[in-house]
C-alpha cells in the first residue's frame, strides 16, 4: 500500500504528490497577493514569512519526492501511447521535479542575497541559515527574477501537467488520474494478471 | 580557606570594574557635581539617537533618528527635581536600507502619516550614583502613551554645554508596533548620547 508497482501508485507517492501540489499551489498564490496586489505593509510582511515557511516545506518534500521517483518503482504507462506521448509525459513530470526543487532554492536564494536580511525564521520555530551567497540589491533582483521566471515556468507544466492528466480520465477514460487519488487500481490491475505480483501477496503474510 | 582566597580576587576584579567604569567618564574626574551644572539646555543635532532591534539568529535592525528636538533643566537644588521633554521625527529613521525605513514610517510601524511626532517627557528623575540617573516619564507613540524608564550616565560637562548617554529599553508591543515579532525582538533598544547647550 504505501510502495508503488507497476500497477499503480503507493500512498508515499500519493501523498508527496498532494501535498507538494497544494503547497505548490498556495505558495503561487501567496507569492502573487503579496508582490503583485496593494496590500497594507503589515500584511505583506506576514504573507512573506507565510511563503517562506510553506517554501521550505515545499523545498524540503520536494526533496524527498525527487529522491523517491530516483529509487522507486514507476507505474506503467497506461496502454495505447505512443512514444512521443510516453517521452512527453515522462519529460514533464522530471521538469515538474526538477522545477519543485529549483523555485524554493532561488527564493532561498533570494532570502540569502537581500540587503534587508531577514531571517528565514521558519514557522516561529527554527532559524534556517541563508546560503553563503554575497548580499546585494543586483543578486537579490538578480535571484528574484530567477525565482519569479521559474515559478511562472512551474505553473505553466502544472497547468500542462493537470489537462494531460484531465484528458487521460475524460477522452482516452483510462485510469492515469484515478491511480493519483487511490491505491486502488492496483488491485484492479492485480486482479487481471491474476495476482502475478509475488510481492505484495507475501506482504500480506504474518 | 575557599573564602579566603576568593575574597581578595573579588575585591580586585570590584576596583578594576569601577577603575574601568570611571575612564569614560572624564567628568567624574573633574568634580561630577551635577549641581554645578545646573541650568536649562536645549538638545543640539549634535546628538545622536540610535536604536536597536535584535532578530533571530543574531545581528538585528540598527539604525539612528536624525530629526530631534528637546530641552533638559538640571535643577539646582534637587537633581530630583530636574525635566526633560523631548520630541523624534520618526519620518527621519535612517538604517542603510531604504526599504527598511519606509516600512518603518508605514502604517505598520511609526505611521508617521497620521502620527508624525514620538514625545516623551519626564515625571521623575532620580540621581542614582556621581554621575548617573534614572528618568522616568511618559512615552507618547502613535497615540499611546506610557510610562517609560531611561538610565542616565554624565558623559562630560563644561561651563556651556553637557553630554549624557541615555539608554532604555523599550516594548514595542503596546505602542501598537508588534509587527516582525518574533522574528524582530518586541524590545527596542535605545542607545543615545544627548548634548545640551546652555540656554
Amino acid at each position: 500500500m504505501l510502495r508503488n508497482d507497476k500497477a499503480g501508485f503507493g500512498w508515499i507517492t500519493i501523498v508527496l504528490h498532494w501535498a507538494i501540489a497544494a503547497l505548490i499551489l498556495a505558495l503561487l498564490g501567496l507569492g502573487f497577493v503579496m508582490r503583485r496586489t496593494p496590500v497594507d505593509p503589515a500584511l505583506q510582511f506576514s504573507l512573506y514569512q507565510w511563503h517562506k515557511s510553506l517554501g521550505f516545506t515545499a523545498l524540503g518534500l520536494a526533496t524527498i519526492r525527487a529522491l523517491w521517483h530516483l529509487v522507486e518503482v514507476r507505474p506503467r504507462p497506461p496502454a495505447g501511447l505512443n512514444m512521443l506521448e510516453r517521452h512527453a509525459a515522462s519529460t514533464t513530470h522530471v521538469v515538474l521535479i526538477v522545477l519543485a526543487l529549483a523555485v524554493p532554492l532561488a527564493g532561498w536564494a533570494v532570502a540569502s542575497t537581500s540587503t534587508l536580511n531577514i531571517p528565514s525564521f521558519y514557522f516561529n520555530w527554527i532559524v534556517i541559515p541563508h546560503l553563503p551567497m554575497a548580499k546585494s540589491e543586483a543578486a537579490e533582483n538578480f535571484w528574484t527574477l530567477v525565482h519569479m521566471t521559474l515559478a511562472y515556468l512551474l505553473l505553466s507544466f502544472v497547468a500542462l501537467h493537470a489537462l494531460a492528466a484531465l484528458y487521460h480520465h475524460f477522452a482516452r477514460r483510462d485510469d492515469v488520474l484515478v491511480r493519483m487519488l487511490q491505491t486502488g487500481s492496483r488491485q484492479r490491475a492485480s486482479s487481471q494478471a491474476a495476482g502475478s505480483d509475488p510481492v505484495i501477496a507475501g506482504r500480506k503474510k504474518p | 580557606m575557599t573564602l579566603r582566597s576568593q575574597s581578595p580576587t573579588k575585591t580586585i576584579a570590584f576596583t578594576l570594574l569601577l577603575a574601568l567604569g570611571s575612564v569614560p567618564s572624564s567628568a567624574t574626574a573633574a568634580a561630577p557635581d551635577l549641581a554645578d551644572a545646573a541650568g536649562n539646555y536645549g538638545i543640539t543635532s549634535a546628538s545622536r539617537i540610535h536604536f536597536t532591534v535584535a532578530q533571530a539568529g543574531g545581528g538585528g535592525i540598527v539604525g539612528d533618528f536624525a530629526k530631534f528636538s528637546g530641552n533638559f533643566r538640571i535643577d539646582r537644588n534637587d537633581v530630583g527635581h530636574s525635566t526633560v521633554e523631548f520630541t523624534l521625527y520618526p519620518e527621519s529613521v535612517k538604517t542603510g536600507e531604504k526599504r527598511i525605513e519606509d516600512f518603518l514610517k508605514s502604517s505598520a510601524v511609526f505611521d508617521t502619516a497620521n502620527y508624525n511626532t514620538v514625545t516623551f517627557r519626564s515625571t521623575n528623575v532620580k540621581q542614582t550614583g556621581p554621575d548617573t540617573a534614572a528618568v522616568e516619564g511618559t512615552l507618547t507613540a502613535r497615540g499611546t502613551s506610557r510610562k517609560e524608564r531611561f538610565l542616565v550616565t554624565l558623559l562630560d560637562w563644561s561651563r556651556g554645554s553637557i553630554a549624557f548617554n541615555i539608554r532604555g529599553n523599550i516594548h514595542r508591543s503596546p505602542y501598537g508596533m508588534d509587527v516582525g515579532t518574533p522574528i524582530y525582538s518586541n524590545v527596542v533598544q535605545f542607545d543615545m548620547n544627548i548634548k545640551g547647550q546652555r540656554r
